[in-house]
């Protein structure tokens, strides 16, 4: 199992675990982490999944795709840095630890 | 203490029990459901789920453990029979008699069947809307099948996609003039015909079927409405669906395209409610009724909230999606009354978009591969703002640029 932190925008901390091979977002989803919507169910069409990814897990995550990349240009607050929708991240064992933030607002 | 009854396990009904929770009602829940799983996603059951990428629990909306651990008594495999209105009584198929504090009907939609004059009821014949519907097509799918698929709307196309996708030989035929016809401009049809016939599906349009028939009971030849006969493995119908409307029209509520509610999701008796699907409401001087899962989300938290006394009247923001081979599709807004289409080439190849406008009104969108002009344009619709139409067409113009023609607020 990969274990998994949710900080949420009061400030809460949501520990999770996930098995490899199901997304971020079905992970937040799971653990009931309020604020990731996910309206579409991760086919990358919405961006209300939006998270952003501490520093030192961003080298990890497979780069994102155009399509990726055109949706989180118009999410609220974005962070080129950090922002990143998750449903296209795809959980493997070297994310355990992972942590991320959700942001106040989807959108 | 009555319970509030939640009447549809699906999209809906599972936002509307989460919501009522979130907002902190505590007292009894119950979400009762024919289908015997817990609520589920049924967009990937045509896509994802039918080419075998996807585990069946990836499909549930929530863990199994999610409705207890919340308290809302999930009661699967069971239909309601009956709805006593001015009681707030159901009646389950079982026998139970349910007293219920308020009850919400989000009975959903139910695909048209062909009838079995028609050869509707022959084996091999499917439709696509639910996990059994999904699990009953999917060993079907075998290389060099031959699949007829029965109309042209983006169910049947999904469904052409994967079909061909996976080798099957893909024929669909569509009765109207063009396939689309009934929720796209000629444009986005022309589009997604010249797609699938790349990837060798046979598009018959202004072709209806006239009859199935079988041997021992199974499918094996189509008759078509140009006198055609075509031999096939198996049948897709996709020619739509009715909403749920038959336990509250048997109650005596009232039926509009629909069960009618007013804007906060209260139909003609009091203390019940519909949402989604299966639910009808103004929208913009009208009265629409949409088949989508974002509304199906967003009108049931509206309608939780209204249920709980705190409601706002719900506000429909319109948008749709369609995966087909590598593309995306992507729609915003309601495209009806619109009089011009505007095409606007993407940033990429292969990416593209149609926008609706009634006079300079922008309406709605279809973008094709093109996130940026699908995100651009749900923004404008929903802030009332509409582009100057020829420099929309024009590509050098940026998106983030583009003149309006409405007067300029902050979006």
């Amino acid at each position: 199992m990969i274990s998994l932190t949710f900080l949420t925008a009061d400030g809460t901390r949501i520990d999770t675990e996930a098995r490899p091979g199901v997304s971020l977002m079905e992970a937040a989803r799971n653990a009931s982490v309020p604020g990731i919507l996910a309206e579409c169910g991760g086919a990358c069409s919405c961006s209300t999944c939006h998270v952003y990814v501490e520093p030192g897990f961003a080298g990890l995550l497979p780069p994102a795709s155009e399509g990726e990349l055109d949706l989180l240009d118009f999410v609220c607050e974005p962070d080129p840095e950090r922002s990143r929708l998750s449903c296209q991240i795809t959980l493997t064992e070297a994310l355990s630890g992972l942590t991320v933030t959700v942001p106040e607002r989807q959108g | 203490m009555r319970p509030i009854a939640i009447v549809g396990a699906g999209q809906a009904g599972s936002a509307l029990a989460a919501k009522l929770r979130a907002l902190g009602h505590d007292g009894p829940i119950k979400l009762i459901g024919a289908e015997p799983v817990p609520p589920y996603q049924r967009p990937p059951l045509s896509k994802k789920y039918l080419l075998g990428e996807l585990e069946r629990d990836r499909l549930y909306l929530r863990p199994e453990t999610f409705y207890a651990e919340n308290g809302i008594e999930l009661i699967t495999g069971t239909r309601v029979a009956a709805l006593e209105a001015a009681e707030k009584v159901l009646l389950l198929k079982d026998g139970t008699r349910l007293a219920c504090a308020a009850i919400a009907l989000c009975t959903g939609a139910d695909p048209i069947r062909l009838p079995p004059a028609l050869g509707g009821a022959l084996g091999g014949v499917y439709t696509m809307r639910n996990l059994a519907d999904a699990e009953a097509m999917a060993p079907e799918f075998r290389e060099g099948a031959r699949v007829l698929i029965v109309g042209g709307g983006y169910i049947g196309l999904e469904a052409a996609a994967v079909a061909a996708s996976k080798g099957l030989r893909v024929t669909l035929v569509e009765m109207a003039p063009r396939i689309l016809a009934r929720v796209a401009c000629t444009e986005t049809a022309s589009w997604f015909r010249a797609l699938h016939e790349s990837h060798d599906v046979k598009i018959r349009e202004g072709t209806g079927l006239s009859e199935l028939r079988g041997s021992q009971g199974r499918v094996s030849h189509a008759r078509l409405s140009d006198g055609t006969e075509i031999a096939v493995d198996f049948v897709i119908v996709g020619i739509g669906v009715r909403p749920g409307t038959e336990l509250a029209e048997a109650a005596g509520l009232t039926i509009d395209n629909g069960i009618r509610t007013d804007a906060f999701g209260a139909t003609s008796a009091p203390g019940i409610f519909a949402a989604g699907d299966c639910a009808s409401f103004p929208h913009q001087g009208c009265r629409i009724r949409l088949e989508s899962v974002p509304n199906a989300i967003d009108q049931a938290e509206a309608v939780a909230a209204a249920m709980l006394g705190q409601g706002v009247p719900y506000v429909a923001r319109p948008w749709f999606w369609s995966d087909q081979y590598d593309v995306k599709l992507q729609i915003a807004g309601l495209n009806s009354g619109h009089d011009t289409v505007v095409v606007r080439p993407g940033d990429r190849p292969g990416s593209q978009s149609h926008w609706y406008f009634a006079g300079p009104k922008l309406l709605a969108l279809d973008a094709m591969n093109d996130p940026r002009a699908y995100m651009t344009g749900k923004r404008l619709i929903e802030a009332g703002l509409s582009p100057e139409r020829n420099a929309l067409a024009d590509p050098a113009i940026p998106l983030k640029s583009l003149p309006l023609s409405e007067p300029v607020e902050a979006l």
